[in-house]
């Protein structure tokens, strides 16, 4: 399927500073009480929004400049915490839908987590995240572009870094595995009894 | 040249290797639960997939079970329509579920080892992070996000990309009132909460050869918190003294058959590690978090850290901290009032967790201190009846602990177990986020179960090894 290639995504993009950002902050444990995604996009980093907005201040996700943000730019270790996948959907889901993640790194299940729902999150290094960040807060469009492993914004250019194997699920559409897996059902069955505790010693 | 633990099960669990690069990585036990699986069921559904393996899954439901009451229906109406969610799924595909009535509900990874579900040399999946606990046993245990469940739920395999193996060698003994708690918040205070990225942590040397299974639970439980997606312990007599007899371990011709596997996947003398770290258990002290990372911790003794000792990348989020927490550097962590004590979760809530804080509270007149609100939590319904036997129950209660039935509570409170405005809580779970106890505002302090029991009676952090034992 052609729409599941993710090769360049462009748009305009929207900063959230700080490191260690976990799971918890991206969409708080009580909107997980739901037995589907819908609906999650309103309530990402609903406790870090509403704080904010109390102290008279206003997240990156409230600031109207921001509203149109198709890529994510964050810190170091984003995605850290618990595994619930509702970060990324809920992300996936916020206004116009967060199509790509550039950070300096992404704890693994969260990035796992993207890539099984089609969204890249690539690493770039401190000092090219903190010139993302302040061409965003201008309003450049920041490129994503997984063919040639770069992210840029205006005439600027950085080298970014992407696990090889989930770079080419992105590029080639095989990112949703599961068809994928099954297809070797025989040999799962193989590999299953040369496993001694599988079928009960 | 020999092999790490994690080579050899991932090896011997590898379909083959997918175009991506990745292994395709047959999981050989599955555990599910309430919240992260509705919406993987959903998609096998519509995709008209079944599930391939039925009889390697096992569902329980923690997260969203009240405490108080586990009547039905749940009076919250969305934890109400996720089990019966949960209900209608397992008994469609047939997967084996340790509802209520089972008598053998509880946290999934306090059940999965106390059912003897949880084996050395197994390859193990949940929709849950602290899935690492399991590795307690010898096994590669990670978390997954719904998409992987729905895939392991389908095809009982997942597409990996194998982690190199860190070495955590702890070697010495703990001093008195040290516990596997205060080891592992030690061991990421120092190396970060990133500093597991990439690997599987390896705990060894004579702190963990000495542990009980319980206790190797706690330490591998919290590996995540420490950037490590998963952690093990290579089994020894201990952990097969530990699974014998019980009910998923096996038995009669198979246990000798078991043994023989679990022996041969342990990590080779000569094995190739990708890193060693090193600690003396005797340097170890009671630890406390004052942030809100796991990793922002100090010693009971010790003061919250001024942010110049930060490197200059941290000084945000550790200036973050300070305010979010309302501590101020420098001061010392003991003396922090509290408002709320919980010890339970999959960290610290099995039954020699509250053996351990019965004892220290028994026989010594010791009572909570009014105005802190004072949860005991079991893990699993089987702990809370060995609690109850056992007399721990009736100590804690006589003491002003409030004893509860099994489930997450409050370690994030998806149930009615919450904290309310900015309440402390002195807590024996694994994590201080900001939130994470139920109210936005909430503020968390990490400890061990002595240490939470100590904050309760004291009503502010104390070191639980001079309230416990006065000289
Ligand atoms: S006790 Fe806490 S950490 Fe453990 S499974 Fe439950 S919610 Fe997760």
């Amino acid at each position: 399927m052609k729409d599941d290639k993710r090769t360049v995504m462009t748009g305009p993009a929207v900063p959230v500073r700080g490191n260690d950002i976990d799971t918890d902050r991206i969409i708080p444990a009580r909107f997980l009480k739901s037995i589907t995604f819908e609906g999650l996009g309103e309530h990402v980093f609903a406790d870090d929004r509403a704080q904010l907005a109390d102290a008279g201040k206003t997240h990156a996700l409230d600031d109207p400049r921001f509203s149109d943000a198709t890529i994510l730019l964050v810190n170091k270790n984003f995605g850290c915490g618990s595994s619930r996948e509702h970060a990324p959907q809920a992300l996936n889901r916020w206004h116009k839908g967060i199509q790509a993640i550039v950070g300096e790194s992404f704890s693994e299940i969260f990035f796992g987590n993207c890539l099984t729902i089609g969204i890249p999150a690539v690493a770039v290094d401190e000092v090219a995240m903190a010139r993302l960040m302040a061409a965003a807060e201008t309003g450049a469009e920041v490129r994503v572009d997984l063919e040639s492993k770069t992210v840029s914004a205006g005439e600027e250019s950085f080298p970014a870094r992407i696990a090889e194997g989930a770079r080419s699920q992105l590029v080639f559409g095989s990112w949703d595995t599961t068809a994928e897996l099954l297809s070797a059902e025989s040999e799962i069955a193989k590999t299953a009894e040369g496993v001694p505790y599988f079928h009960g010693w | 040249m020999g092999q790490t633990l994690y080579d050899k099960v991932f090896d011997r669990h590898t379909v083959r290797e997918l175009d991506s690069g990745q292994s395709q990585l047959l999981i050989g036990l599955h555990l599910i639960h309430e919240v992260t699986t509705p919406q993987a069921f959903s998609m096998l559904d519509e995709r008209g997939w079944k599930v391939l393996y039925p009889e390697r899954t096992f569902a329980t439901v923690d997260h969203i079970i009240p405490t108080k009451s586990q009547l039905r229906p749940f009076s919250d109406s969305l934890a109400e329509q996720m089990m019966a969610s949960l209900e209608a799924n397992v008994k469609k595909h047939g997967i084996r579920f340790f509802d209520v009535d089972s008598g053998r509900q509880g946290i999934v990874h306090v059940i999965g080892p106390e059912l003897g579900l949880t084996q050395p040399g197994m390859t193990i999946c949940c929709g849950d992070s602290h899935t690492s606990t399991h590795g307690a046993f010898g096994a590669i245990a990670f978390g997954i996000g719904t998409s992987q469940v729905r895939d392991v739920l389908a095809t009982q395999t997942l597409p990996i990309e194998r982690l190199e193996v860190c070495r955590i060698d702890v070697s010495g003994k703990l001093g008195p009132g040290v516990y596997a708690k205060d080891v592992i918040l030690h061991v990421i205070e120092a190396r970060g909460t990133k500093g597991g990225v990439g690997f599987a942590y390896e705990y060894s040397g004579d702190v963990f050869d000495a542990m009980t299974m319980d206790e190797r639970m706690t330490v591998c439980n919290m590996s995540i918190e420490g950037g490590a997606r998963c952690g093990y312990v290579n089994p020894d007599e201990t952990t097969y003294e530990y699974l014998r007899g019980r009910e998923f371990a096996p038995n009669g011709d198979a246990w000798e058959k078991a043994t023989e596997y679990w022996e041969s996947v342990k990590t080779d003398a000569d094995a190739e590690l990708g890193d060693v770290a090193r600690f003396d258990g005797a340097n170890i002290e009671p630890m406390v978090t004052w942030g809100i990372t796991p990793g922002q911790s100090t010693s009971v003794g010790g003061t919250i850290p001024e942010a110049s000792t930060f490197d200059e990348a941290e000084r945000v989020q550790v200036t973050e901290a300070y305010e979010y927490m309302g501590l101020e550097p420098g001061r010392a962590i003991a003396g922090t009032p509290v408002d709320v004590a919980f010890i339970g979760s999959c960290t610290n809530g099995r039954l020699s967790d509250f053996e351990t804080v019965a004892k220290l509270v028994e026989g010594r007149g010791l009572r909570v201190k009014s105005g802190v609100r004072a949860l005991v939590v079991p893990g699993s319904q089987e702990v809370r009846k060995q609690m109850i036997d056992l007399g721990y129950a009736k100590t804690l209660e006589e003491a002003g602990f409030e004893i509860r039935d099994a489930g997450c509570s409050m370690c994030l409170a998806m149930n009615p177990d919450k904290l309310e405005g900015r309440e402390v809580c002195a807590s024996s779970s694994n994590r201080n986020f900001k939130g994470r106890q139920g109210s936005p505002t909430g503020r968390t302090l990490l400890m061990s179960p002595a240490m939470v029991a100590a904050a309760a009676i004291a009503g502010e952090v104390a070191d639980a090894r001079e309230l416990f034992n006065p000289s």
